[in-house]
């Protein structure tokens, strides 16, 4: 049988880095092909040379056994090709309808005018087979991290594809949105579409693959089916070795309060109190679009509070911006690393330290030897690939660039550390290297708020975990009680009942 | 060639050009003319070392040939005044900075918390500073000044020119300033990703204004050194001067879009279209002509390095 698509021997080289070196992939109609590997494998390299964005430097391409030539994203997309990019890039000032038919708007008839209407029905409609209800006038601009990627995916449906690609497309999403994005693959798996999905979440890998591709370090592992396969079978063959623990041992004390909320409100939050104490990791739950962003942005100053009142280690804290924040000893690392976290066309160093440079000065200049051997450290314990500080960020790959946004804040050596979806994208033996500094900095006395759509990741690290539901906190759990069931009821208590009132 | 360019950008072009002129004209290598070189260019140069910073952060400042009118008649007012010029001076210095700083200062407030983008900020005070240069001198230059003032313009210490010592100064504090302290580091971040910079700890709003501060006060320090070149203060000086200092800046490597970009670039730059300028009047090439030279070695210079960073 000839499979629907294949790539040969396939080649990409970056000054200083073969990022695919001589790669074979291929996808069989109706399956779905699973891609992983760790950061800098070559996934998300191997799909924009697929999608036309890149340009390989040797090997082919087959449609049903037809070579083409992808030299541009447009063929790509004419010939049936339909790509998920792990960082979205919506349009800002366009609406979300708009950016969903981005260069292929309904006419009407034959003029050149666009049709609004049938736009925003359609749309409506295809968000809703995404069981999303994103009102489509919606500025893209306006929506959060989540949403986007719910955008991105409507985007790719638009069009009729023989070939979907998601590249992480459930990092920013929690367990619902999840689930409405699987039925949705196995849909299209039915028609007779052909689909690749990378993930770091080896659970889904395991759910959904029909059959599993892994690279590393620019070549191809294994092809194999997923029937039988286990995760330690698949991190062996990912990072070369076997991992033990998904988390570590907890071994802290949970020591006295430091930050204290009372009756915090804004226009997205209600009333939220909650304390936070030295040595714990307190997880922050809820779906999408519950306002945790909103909640700790609030607490860094990034967002106006309208009312309620703070202790940060017991006097009275209200910032006036993050500056404000960072001074008084907090750090917030946000969930939009390419939009809100990095500067992308500086360097690993300049991003790393850009919160920390009191630390490095000296007589009013920077010590820049200082600067390198700090940001050196931690490059080196968060395995950054490749290890050199002086690359620009944007040369690195999806998850590379988080250790970058992650290390700016262990960095700045702060107080109360916010972390707001830390682990996104990041490869499982890091994954593993991060809950352990996690742990660490609690043991010697840090106060960490960490919130994560990813339920397992919250149950495996937290203390408590508190659980939030349309702006307001619906409960707090104990390590004791914090199951999945726990948390997905508490997370869904006011929708709920407000469901029943509409 | 390919692999000079890709390592010294622009810097391979003025080689190029010195060459150029060195070979087809007898003159141009004399320590006299290069010196003569460096005393033309200097005056946009000062202010092209203050525009960088602006358009490292993104922005654009358009209104500094208006204000070279204004400091130097702004100045050359105040040194008319009945007073001893060694006080005189030093008032009418400050009086000029005062008022570039000043400007800056307005540009930075009105960016930042009234959020009007930069080109309209500094297009409404390039219009006002001139407009105001010439009803405050009612058309007429303002003549007739102590004659060591001369000195700031013309004078030499040890054969170099004075405005040539000033600029070697500014671009060296300049150059430090952005690759060893932090706030330099702030401009780069500014202008990469506000919002980015703000979640950083970066007070943005302040950042802006300084660097439009600096650019103002250096636009005016500009300003006083024309002054006293042409030993008058004229409301019509400085015209067009912020078309040549963005040229300069971008044909240094300086992208326009903020975050990118060295103040060497800009020296580079700004030497490069100086010596050309310089070089084409040694070998006697006329002035509309020269025009034409200029604007297409501008496109290409920039045209290269694209294809360097690409
Ligand atoms: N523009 C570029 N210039 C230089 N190197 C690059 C560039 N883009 C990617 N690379 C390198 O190519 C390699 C593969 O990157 P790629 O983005 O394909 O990784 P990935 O498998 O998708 O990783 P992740 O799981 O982190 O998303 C990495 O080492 C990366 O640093
Ligand atoms: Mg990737």
């Amino acid at each position: 049988m000839i499979p629907l698509l294949e790539m040969q021997e396939i080649v990409k080289q970056y000054p200083g880095v073969r990022a695919l070196d001589g790669v074979t992939f291929e996808l069989r109609a109706g399956e779905v092909h699973c891609l992983v590997g760790e950061n800098g494998a070559g996934k998300s390299t191997l799909i924009k040379i697929l999608a036309g964005a890149l340009q390989s430097d040797a090997g082919t391409i087959c449609i049903n056994g037809a070579q083409v030539d992808i030299r541009t994203p447009s063929v790509a997309q004419s010939i049936g090709i339909g790509v998920i990019y792990q960082d979205p890039h919506l349009v800002p000032e366009l609406d979300v309808a708009e950016n969903i038919f981005l260069g292929h708007e309904p006419l009407v008839g034959a003029s050149p005018f666009v049709d609004a209407r049938r736009m925003h029905d359609e749309a409506s409609s295809i968000l809703a087979r995404l069981g999303e209800r994103i009102p489509t006038q919606t500025r893209s601009s306006d929506l959060t991290v989540a949403q986007r990627q719910i955008v991105e995916i409507a985007r790719a449906l638009s069009r009729k594809v023989k070939v979907l690609v998601f590249d992480e497309p459930t990092a920013p999403l929690t367990g619902r949105e999840t689930e409405n994005l699987f039925r949705l693959i196995g849909d299209l798996r039915h028609q007779g579409v052909g689909i690749v999905y990378i993930s770091h979440r080896l659970e889904e890998i395991l759910r959904i693959a029909d059959r599993i591709t892994v690279l590393r370090d620019g070549r191809r592992v294994v092809s194999v089916d997923a029937d039988g396969v286990t995760i330690p079978q698949l991190v062996q063959w990912m990072v070369g070795r076997e991992l033990s623990e998904e988390y570590p041992v907890i071994d802290r004390q949970v020591a006295e309060e430091v930050l204290r909320i009372e009756g915090l409100a804004n226009a997205r939050l209600r009333n939220i109190d909650l304390a936070l104490h030295r040595g714990e990791i307190l997880g922050v739950g809820g779906l999408v679009g519950a306002g945790r962003t909103e909640f700790v942005r609030a607490i860094f100053g990034a967002d106006a509070i309208t009312a309620g009142h703070m202790l940060l280690r017991g006097k009275p804290y209200m910032p006036r911006d993050p500056a404000d924040a960072i001074a008084q000893g907090l750090g917030l690392l946000t969930e939009d690393r390419n939009g809100l976290g990095l500067f992308l066309q500086l360097s690993i160093r300049e991003n790393l330290s850009i919160s920390s440079l009191l630390q490095y000065i000296r007589r009013g200049v920077i010590d820049a030897d200082a600067e390198r051997r700090r940001v050196a450290e931690f490059v080196d314990a968060l395995r950054v690939r490749p290890p050199n500080s002086e690359l620009r960020v944007d040369t690195l790959s999806g998850g590379n660039r988080q250790k970058v946004v992650l290390a700016r804040w262990l960095a700045a050596n702060s107080d109360v550390l916010i972390f707001d979806e830390p682990t996104v994208g990041i490869d499982v033996g890091v994954k593993y290297e991060i809950y352990v500094l996690m742990n660490e900095l609690a043991k010697e006395g840090k106060a960490i708020m960490v919130v994560s759509s990813d339920l397992n990741e919250l149950i495996g690290i937290s203390d408590r975990i508190a659980v939030m539901c349309d702006g307001r906190i619906a409960g707090i759990l104990p390590r004791s009680e914090a199951t999945n069931d726990a948390v997905m009821t508490l997370a869904t208590a006011f929708a709920s009942i407000e469901g029943a009132h509409a | 060639m390919k692999g000079l360019f890709a390592r010294f950008g622009v810097g391979v072009a003025l080689a190029l050009e010195l060459l150029f002129f060195g070979i087809l004209s007898p003159h141009f290598f004399t320590p006299d003319n290069l010196l003569n070189v460096s005393l033309q260019i200097s005056i946009t140069a000062i202010i092209a070392a203050g525009m960088t910073l602006v358009i490292l952060t993104g922005g654009i400042d358009l209104s500094v040939g208006s204000l070279v009118a204004i400091s130097g008649v702004l100045s050359t007012s105040v040194l008319r005044m009945d007073a001893p010029y060694t006080l005189a001076l030093p008032i009418a210095v400050l009086a000029g900075a005062a008022i570039g700083m000043g400007s800056g200062f307005a540009a930075g407030v009105f960016v930042t918390r009234f959020r009007i983008t930069p080109f309209i900020v500094t297009l409404a005070l390039m219009t006002i500073w001139r407009g105001t240069a010439f009803v405050y001198t009612e058309g007429r230059p303002v003549w007739e000044l102590p004659e060591s003032f001369a000195f700031l313009g013309a004078g030499r210490v040890v054969g170099i020119p004075f405005p040539t010592i000033v600029m070697v100064i500014v671009f060296f504090v300049v150059h430090v300033v952005l690759t060893r302290t932090r706030f330099g580091r702030y401009v780069y971040a500014v202008g990469g990703n506000v919002e980015a910079a703000r979640l950083a700890g970066i007070r943005t709003s302040r950042v802006l204004t300084v660097v439009y501060v600096i650019s103002g006060g250096l636009a005016a320090v500009s300003g006083i050194l024309l002054a006293s070149r042409m030993n008058s203060g004229q409301p019509n000086a400085g015209l067009m001067y912020e078309l040549d200092v963005i040229a300069a800046v971008v044909v240094g490597g300086t992208s326009l879009n903020g975050g990118r970009g060295t103040v060497v670039g800009t020296l580079i730059g700004s030497m490069l279209i100086g010596v050309l300028r310089n070089g084409l009047n040694l070998l006697d090439v006329e002035s509309y002509v020269q025009q034409v030279v200029v604007g297409a070695v501008i496109l290409t210079a920039v045209l290269l390095d694209r294809m360097r960073s690409s």
